[in-house]
């Protein structure tokens, strides 16, 4: 995967003759960080393996005891696993989040293994073009006009020969990574960014492009430096369709050959708009409408050679505009070229609305929906003065009186995903590819599509956007479908979950499935409704399931906890 | 079909007399006696481009500044050409279905209408026009939500946004539900109807929050909504909803209006507007998407017949598109667009708003159609006029400049 990466940016390197490649060569993901930020706080070192945190600063109290195990597992997992807390207990907190932020060190052989069979995922480019090739219009054409039956159609072109398939198999490989992954806070940071730098499977190329761009834009440096994320999604074709940029060249630019030979090119804003707004500086961030237009113009020629058959980055001197650029007040001098565009990078990366904006989605995403502002402005600090190492920002959240605090406790509302993935966790579940799509489809039901996000914004972080009606009835409804065997290749294990629990007391088996399930911290209004539902003679069964193992129906039981409030929260 | 007679009959008098009778049957009972009228927000997200969905092909600076993207100006009998509304504006092609209420003048434009804020964000002007506070980002509830807010909650079924999420302009105090779909809006559990009563009983207990209080709602909504058997009403009219998501949505707020839910506000969007490469012109990418909004108008102004009486739609976009063609055969973000306002109260048959002109020092900016209509305008005009509710508290800090447009009766 790392030598893919690197040959591709290499070959980019190559072909624009230029300094890059020095760009490529230190973006090594979870290097930077043993310099440049202390591996552990006196907090956090004295806090292994039964960590007490004395925050001064906090005004709420802060959480202790196992209930630190249950807040660590909660926002730097896709949710805890039956047996997660004792890990993390018998390494230490401090310890355990420190191997989490070097997922290198980290073996993660059975994930891979569970991936070797979406064979897309590693393809390049080039070979999912010619292995996945755009439907033929002429087949298209008999087939509405009668000439060729669908059967046949489906011959000629069988739905494993589709582009759809990239995709597909993109959501499964989210999914697997997501439910089995031991570098869990990798794959939350790799959606976390991802979704920063968002791009729409569906739209055009990107359907060919979008599995290249997780594993070459993304997911190298989700745990590397800030800047270099920007320079890899910056060069990804993905990104120069979705945004447009690969069409944007000077005003006066004419086709000079080849089909559309004559036809008038010109400026296209979409990407530099977004990068400021959305990559970097933030809409606050103090750029202007001509600042817009002064980026647009230094990405002129940044583009994608033969987007149908080759599909990676060139820049096209012809379609640049070589005039000079005033981009926030710093002057981009007169006859560049593609350096123009690394140019921007450089000063948008360096600008401190970047560091405040990246700083406040991190907060959001690990501490509350309300950012504090102090914590912010510490994270941005530290994005300041590391250049934007990831790690060093994520420890100053996480060694932070703020991410410690009572107040920020299961204080997240899980997304739909993190929904779905967590309940597989919480079961000790376990997924093969196909069962992972339909993990996918639950996900959408749920509102949250997988790669299918339109807008550049990516989906939202907050509670109040997931929590609604009909999401929650799909919540619902998918926790009892999860134990019910509605997804056959999912596969769920309940008996081990109360394995020792005396079967006859419900009460026993209730206790036992809120230990795993959510960590004993069920409100006891929840507890109480559920034991008056253990009453009920449906849910008491009379008779013993298969397994002969217990008299309650652990399932339903099971089902009513992950559907409840309870578990939506992280 | 779930009427005030048939609910006052099965109990409606009885529940008056002890508190213990299910909330959601008092609901239904009170939810009948609401007014009946409803306004509908249909949401072009990305940004239409209003100089195309409605062409002012009277305005001599529309010609030279699109050369491959720009409509041909009408001509009588010509079906492929855009459709002339009244000499100087023409509807595009693809919105054909809409000339019959056009005709009967169930159908207005407001053009040149957008927000003061000059903001080219989508996000950003997205979440200025739901909110309905132009360059104010804290607002915490939507316009939507206000303009029915203040009252009791009678219904669940107040305000519905028909998606996966629940839109920023019904964020509020109001109740409000999203649902992807009435058929699928209920626990399904199979034979086991004892799986609803749980969950109802884990969202009933515990505190106040927003999840607990969003549970609450959800249950008394799925409950109602059984009782109105709504997913059980068919299109009326022979009314054929086109197959994509607008359409879905819309064919559903209509099943929403006939089960006399109580509905007053409904929400649906629809995406794709965002026209950067290749737009097109008479056919083309955004001749597609239109033909598809304008089929899902059509059809629902045909399903609810004289109901639509009492219904009111008014399409909105957060921002236009640049006046000239980029160099991709598309448009940039720009400033001022088009919206519509369709019902049987409105006063149609007419393009409302001041015309700024399209000369490149009339234009915003230098590179934009200009605002001469605040939405805010036109929107506290269809909030008060059609749901009879107070101007104030629905645009906070907004003093209209300009006189009433005069749109609804």
């Amino acid at each position: 995967m790392r030598t893919t990466t690197r040959g591709l940016v290499a070959l980019a390197c190559v072909a624009l003759g230029c300094g890059f490649a020095g760009g490529c060569i230190r973006m090594k993901p979870g290097e930077g960080q043993v310099a440049t930020a202390p591996v552990t706080t006196p907090t956090l070192a004295a806090a292994a393996p039964a960590p007490t945190v004395a925050p001064p600063r906090a005004p709420a109290p802060s959480v202790r005891g196992d209930r630190q195990i249950n807040h660590v597992l909660s926002r730097l997992t896709y949710g805890a696993r039956p047996g997660d807390p004792e890990r993390v207990r018998a390494i230490g907190v401090s310890a355990w989040i420190d191997r989490q932020l070097r997922p290198r060190t980290i073996d993660d052989s059975a994930t891979e293994r569970a991936l070797a069979e979406l064979t897309t995922l590693q393809m390049p480019i080039t070979a999912l073009l010619r292995e996945y090739p755009r439907p033929d219009a002429k087949l298209r054409a008999q087939l509405a006009s009668g000439e060729m039956s669908r059967q046949e159609m489906m011959e000629r072109y069988p739905v494993e020969k589709r582009p759809v398939r990239i995709a597909d198999e993109l959501q499964a490989a989210k999914v697997v990574r997501a439910v089995t992954s031991e570098r869990q806070l990798e794959e939350v940071m790799v959606e976390f960014w991802f979704n920063h730098f968002n791009v729409f499977a569906g739209k055009g190329d990107v359907r060919w492009y979008v599995s290249a761009y997780e594993r070459e834009a993304i997911r190298p440096y989700a745990l590397a430096k800030f800047p270099d994320l920007v320079r890899a999604t910056a060069y990804h074709p993905a990104m120069l369709f979705y945004l447009d940029n690969w069409l944007s060249a000077r005003p006066d630019f004419r086709v000079p050959a080849g089909p559309n030979r004559g036809r008038r090119g010109g400026l296209n804003e979409n990407y530099a708009r977004e990068l400021m707004e959305l990559h970097t500086l933030g809409v606050d961030g103090g750029y202007t409408q001509k600042d817009v237009t002064e980026v647009a113009r230094a990405f002129t020629g940044w583009t994608i050679d033969r987007p149908q058959t080759d599909g990676h980055f060139v820049f096209r001197p012809i379609m640049h505009d070589t005039g000079e650029k005033i981009v926030l007040g710093q002057r981009i001098p007169a006859g560049g070229g593609r350096e123009d565009g690394e140019r921007v990078i450089e000063i948008l990366t360096r600008h401190p609305a970047t560091a405040r904006f990246i700083a406040t989605k991190l907060v959001r995403r690990f501490v509350s929906d309300t950012p504090p502002p102090a914590l912010v402005a510490r994270v941005a600090g530290s994005y300041l003065s590391t250049g934007g190492d990831i790690p060093a920002m994520l420890r100053a959240i996480f060694e932070s009186p703020e991410f410690w605090s009572e107040d920020a406790y299961r204080a997240k509302i899980k997304k739909p995903f993190e929904f779905v993935a967590s309940a597989v966790r919480a079961l000790g579940g376990t997924t093969d590819a196909q069962g992972a799509m339909a993990l996918a489809r639950a996900s959408a039901e749920i509102g949250e599509p997988l790669y299918q996000a339109q807008p550049p914004t990516g989906y939202a972080d907050r509670a109040d956007v997931w929590v609604n009606a009909g999401a929650l009835l799909a919540r619902m409804n998918f926790a009892l479908g999860l134990v019910s065997g509605r997804y056959p290749r999912v596969s769920v294990e309940l008996a081990p979950l109360v394995a020792g629990a005396d079967p006859r007391s419900p009460a026993a088996v209730l206790d036992r499935l809120l230990g795993v399930i959510v960590a004993d911290q069920a409100a006891p209004e929840t507890r109480a409704v559920l034991m008056a539902q253990l009453t009920d003679p449906q849910i008491t069964r009379l008779s013993p399931d298969d397994r002969g193992a217990a008299n309650t129906d652990v399932a339903k039981l099971a089902a009513l906890v992950i559907g409840s409030p309870d578990f939506q929260r992280r | 079909m779930l009427t005030r007679r048939t609910l006052l009959k099965a109990g409606g008098c009885a529940l008056v007399a002890y508190a213990g009778a299910p909330r959601f049957l008092l609901r239904a009972a009170q939810a009948a006696e609401a007014s009946g009228k409803v306004l509908v927000a249909v949401f072009q997200r990305g940004a239409v481009d209003g100089l195309s969905m409605i062409m002012p092909y009277g305005d001599g600076g529309y010609a030279g500044v699109r050369p491959s993207i720009g409509l041909q100006p009408p001509k009588r009998n010509d079906t492929e050409r855009a459709i002339d509304l009244d000499g100087f504006f023409a509807l595009h092609p693809s919105l054909a279905p809409l000339t019959p209420l056009w005709d009967s003048r169930a159908l207005a434009v407001v053009h040149a209408c957008g927000s003061p804020d000059t903001t080219r964000s989508h996000f950003d002007a997205q979440d200025y026009m739901e909110s309905g506070t132009p360059g104010v980002k804290s607002t915490s509830d939507g316009w939507l939500a206000r303009a029915i807010g203040g009252k009791p909650s009678s219904t669940p079924f107040r305000a519905v946004a028909i998606g996966p999420i629940l839109p920023r302009t019904l964020q509020g105090n109001v109740g409000a539900i999203s649902m992807q779909s009435i058929d699928r809006f209920d626990v399904r559990a199979g034979n086991d109807g004892d799986a609803r009563a749980g969950f109802e009983s884990l969202y009933e207990q515990g505190v106040r929050d927003l999840l607990h209080g969003t549970g609450r709602e959800t249950f008394d909504a799925v409950k109602m909504l059984k009782s109105a058997r709504a997913s059980r009403i068919l299109p009326a009219n022979g009314a054929e909803y086109p197959r994509v998501p607008l359409g879905e949505s819309l064919r559903q707020i209509a099943q929403l209006i006939r089960a006399n839910v109580g509905l007053e506000v409904a929400f649906a969007d629809m995406q794709g507007w965002d026209t950067h490469v290749g737009q097109g012109a008479e056919r083309g990418q955004l001749a597609l998407r239109l033909r598809d909004f304008g089929l899902a108008l059509a059809a629902f102004a045909r399903d609810l017949g004289d109901r639509m009486a009492d219904v009111v739609v008014l399409t909105m976009s957060e921002f236009g598109r640049t006046v000239a063609e980029n160099g991709n055969r598309g448009t940039d973000h720009g400033h001022a667009t088009a919206m519509l306002v369709m019902g049987g109260a409105v006063r149609g048959g007419r393009v409302y708003g001041r015309w700024p002109g399209l000369d490149r020092h009339q234009l915003f900016e230098g590179r934009d159609l200009a605002v001469t209509t605040d939405f805010r305008t036109l929107f506290t005009e269809v909030a008060t006029r059609h749901l009879g509710v107070r101007a104030a508290p629905i645009f906070p800090g907004f003093k209209p400049t300009q006189s009433p447009l005069g749109i609804l009766a």
